[in-house]
């Protein structure tokens, strides 16, 4: 079967810079920072206390009155992939829900519609959580008393609260939501996943497995055990007297990346499907590779192999040569591993030719939002798209000398911006790589 | 690219009963109960005190001396899945950098072999954590200012590798040395199901000529156990007949049981099996998903339309009509509702033909082994069909009155069959279904 082309036609994203697309966009060109002293719980004894939180964002605001009762108990996570999710189908212009009460040729029909999230677990409820720990703990016996631990376990955690923990239930809420039922998944590959879902997306509308996706993740591991886990990776920067200074994604002194949360929603659809709606198409994504590393759980290969090769096949699926990209969108995370070996890795891709790509990481803003990265990240692929301008990196004050691409330091620049790579690599060694054009008829 | 055909070439299982295909399978035939009274824990405070145990694994005789180091990383749910893996690439001939003696040469080519390994929300080591905790307490009370200070100090770096859900996979495609596509997807107890779907989907586009996929989890630790027991959805009245407590499609039952465990397989690309010589189980011909809709997402909708739905695109995908299918390998949980409600949503998909179906059930022998199931079921399906024997079905003594569906038997069925359909859903919503054939030139 040929392959089918495939579109985009709807975003929408919550983010510490705007819940959403258009807010955040602004802000982004303005070299705003996301970054702030972290005030969801007390952090200001861990070695990072700041990180790029949601503020000031009401997941339920979108949601019709009449269904609100289904997600008003929604985990941290799910609310932020509501919001994203109700931006990107509405600017798609998709009917409220495909219940069967609307129907007609603009309307796709529920089993061809789907869902492939990136998305993160919902926090831990730590305050039930670590009472009956420290209740259940025998300080003789360095031991959990299961006894007195299930007991306060079972009496105060709560059904919701755990049930909305599991990483499938982001998407849960979308197909009730939206009353869909085509493929409906979620894969967690760590800071790659929601690439991998676009990709996966992809795939499945390609190959005719469905017509329309919404594809993209979410995550918040702002919390003490999230906090907890990657400031003991040594991953995180320190730089609390500075945290919108911290995110420094290719710069000399970068000492880790900052942990944000989020959410981002994009509508994938066959050009035949946005076409018979007469949905506005805002670009095409043409190429998609997807590799592991197979080297070592802790550190990414040296030399960058599996990211050559994610980045190699997304050019090969795109029929795309070197000289055909003109941005790259990197993974660009401020840790001194990954963005060395993403500039390796472009460069022995594309050769010379390196030099002449701007490559820029809007993480430097809205820092790093894990599972849901990668689409927000795509999302602003698109917008370079657009308006033919390509985000900066900012904090890119002093250059690393191993380091000598075009970072796009610290303004946005005007610049034809056709072709557009976008990469997530994630721990473990996972890659993906996605490529997206300029809609051309 | 449609003419790629897939096939499964090698199978691999932890589970209750045994941690190899020879001997899970003899005891599915022999009628064997792996579940019992808990034993890596006091359950005594909990409704439910049974579940499916693996017992010791000795992982670090699987790992090759290169990652033998990164054992450290494995929490139980990783262990599940090496295990498998190792079986089931070893049972496939497959000469990985794993499975090779020293000297001896590696036979696939690493960038053409992936791995999809579903997984769920890893449970942390309590005791690990509780000693760590014990250093943040102040005035009997849990201190999150001590934890940020010195706390968490306490808790090895790598802590937070252990639980992320990806690890899975990864672990796998580093000691195997898999460079392929890699996705770790977490839609809870269809997570195998969905990975071994999306690599039949991955080796048929032409992205990879052999997949290692499947899922694992161990939900036999006190935190999963408080989760399910508030969901109510844990049988409760048969503490003390463990090996009678898990009874799908039973009048009699009272809730499902937790196991621990995982499937994994091989499959690989047609021409790739045969001129390798592979031995070939049975090929897959076609795959659904799609997803239930639920007021309080656990609870499937009365019909299970979402069932309904993959089985009839999985039948699409390989040309069978309802009544070429022999053998029907559903969830099964043991939950009343749910298991009138999937055994509707089958007999929909099936119409008349359901009550000639052969129904072989896992849940009753190694309890629900979370993102583990479904690909437990799917190597129970392959056996099967190989075999040409169905497994006896236990503790269904008085099936759901009028169900439509051929349930009982409590002896093995010698049969001879062409097609079979694996299916499963879970909480959340999502559903899937695979049809596979006995291979046939």
């Amino acid at each position: 079967m040929e392959c089918r082309r495939v579109v985009i036609t709807g975003m929408g994203v919550v983010t510490p810079l705007g819940a959403d697309v258009e807010q955040m966009w602004q802000s982004i060109l303005a070299g705003n920072s996301g970054v702030a002293k972290t005030d969801l719980f007390d952090a200001s004894t861990f070695p990072t206390q700041f990180s790029g939180q949601v503020r000031d964002y009401d997941p339920m605001a979108a949601v019709p009155a009449e269904v609100v009762e289904s997600h008003r108990l929604s985990g941290r996570n799910s609310g932020f992939m509501i919001g994203a999710a109700l931006q990107a189908w509405r600017q798609a212009g998709l009917p409220d829900n495909l219940d069967g009460q609307n129907s007609g040729p603009s309307v796709p029909a529920a089993d061809r519609v789907g869902i492939y999230l990136g998305a993160g677990e919902g926090p831990l409820d730590f305050e039930q959580f670590i009472a009956a720990l420290v209740e259940g703990w025998d300080s003789e016996a360095k031991d959990v008393n299961w006894s007195k631990w299930s007991q306060v376990a079972l009496s105060r955690m709560d059904k919701v609260r755990e049930l909305e923990q599991e990483p499938n239930m982001p998407g849960a809420h979308l197909s009730q939501l939206f009353k869909l039922r085509g493929p409906c998944l979620s894969c967690l590959t760590a800071c790659a996943a929601s690439t991998q879902a676009i990709g996966q997306a992809l795939e499945l509308i390609r190959n005719g497995d469905a017509d329309v996706m919404l594809a993209g993740g979410t995550h918040s591991m702002i919390h003490p055990l999230g906090l907890t886990g990657f400031n003991r990776l040594t991953a995180l920067s320190t730089r609390n007297d500075n945290p919108k200074g911290a995110s420094r994604p290719f710069e000399r002194d970068r000492d880790g990346f900052v942990l944000s949360e989020g959410a981002g929603a994009v509508i994938l659809e066959s050009l035949e499907s946005a076409q018979a709606r007469g949905a506005k198409i805002l670009a095409e994504i043409v190429g998609y590779g997807s590799t592991a590393d197979a080297f070592r759980i802790t550190d990414q290969h040296e030399e960058g192999r599996g990211g050559i090769s994610a980045v190699k096949l997304a050019l090969a699926d795109a029929g795309m040569g070197l000289t055909d990209i003109d941005y790259i969108s990197s993974h660009g995370t401020g840790t001194r591993e990954n963005d060395s070996i993403e500039t390796l890795v472009i460069k022995a891709v594309f050769g010379g030719q390196a030099y002449k790509i701007p490559v820029s990481s809007v993480k430097s803003m809205l820092g790093h939002l894990i599972a849901a990265a990668g689409v927000v990240e795509f999302i602003t692929c698109v917008l370079a798209i657009r308006d033919q301008i390509l985000p900066q990196t900012i904090n890119l004050e002093n250059p690393d000398p191993e380091l000598d691409l075009d970072y796009v330091p610290n303004v946005p620049r005007k610049a034809k911006v056709d072709v557009v790579m976008s990469n997530s690599f994630g721990f473990g060694g996972q890659n993906n790589t996605v490529i997206l054009q300029k809609y051309a008829g | 690219m449609a003419d790629r055909r897939v096939v499964v070439t090698g199978l691999g299982i932890s589970s209750a009963l045994g941690n190899d295909r020879d001997a899970f399978w003899q005891g599915m035939l022999a009628g064997a109960v792996g579940i019992d009274r808990i034993g890596g824990f006091d359950p005594v405070e909990f409704g439910c005190q049974v579940g499916g145990e693996v017992g010791e694994i000795k992982v670090n005789k699987l790992v090759p001396k290169f990652h033998r180091k990164a054992t450290k990383l494995m929490s139980r749910d990783i262990e599940l899945a090496v295990v498998a893996a190792d079986g089931a690439v070893r049972d496939a001939g497959l000469k990985t950098r794993g499975t090779v003696n020293d000297g001896e040469a590696v036979g696939i080519e690493p960038t053409r072999s992936g791995v999809i390994i579903g997984a769920g929300l890893i449970c942390c080591d309590l005791v690990e954590l509780g000693s760590a905790v014990e250093h943040a307490i102040e005035d009997g009370k849990f201190s999150l200012s001590k934890w940020g200070g010195e706390g968490m100090e306490q808790l090895t770096p790598l802590w937070l590798l252990k639980y992320l859900p990806n690890m899975l996979g990864c672990h796998v495609s580093i000691i195997h040395d898999f460079q392929g596509p890699n996705n770790s997807i977490t839609c809870a107890e269809i997570s195998g199901l969905l990975s071994i779907g999306e690599a039949y989907l991955t080796i048929k586009r032409d992205r990879a000529d052999v997949m290692v996929a499947g899922g694992a989890e161990c939900k036999i630790n006190p935190l999963s156990l408080v989760r399910q027991s508030l969901q109510g959805r844990l049988s409760t009245k048969y503490n003390d007949r463990p090996k009678e407590s898990c009874r799908p499609f039973d009048q009699e039952a009272d809730g499902t049981v937790l196991g621990e465990g995982g499937g994994i397989v091989v499959l690989e690309e047609l021409e790739q099996a045969r001129s390798r010589g592979a031995k070939i189980y049975a090929e897959i011909t076609g795959f659904g998903v799609s997803c239930n809709f639920s007021d309080d997402f656990v609870t499937p909708e009365p019909n299970a339309r979402g069932i309904t739905i993959a089985i009839e695109k999985a039948l699409q995908g390989g040309g069978l009509s309802p009544d070429q299918v022999d053998l029907l390998v559903p969830h099964g949980l043991g939950v009343l509702s749910d298991d009138q409600a999937e055994a509707r949503a089958i007999v929909n998909a099936f119409g008349d033909h359901a009550r000639e179906l052969e129904v072989q059930v896992t849940k009753s022998r190694v309890g629900n082994c979370g993102a583990g199931a479904a690909a437990i079921d799917f190597v129970s399906t392959v056996l099967a069909l190989t075999d040409g024997k169905v497994a006896p079905m236990v503790n269904c003594e008085k099936p759901l009155v009028e169900c439509g569906l051929k349930l009982g038997g409590d002896e093995v069925r010698q049969v001879a069959m062409q097609n079979a359909v694996c299916s499963s859903y879970t909480y959340g919503g999502q559903t899937a279904a695979m049809s596979l054939s006995k291979f046939s030139e």
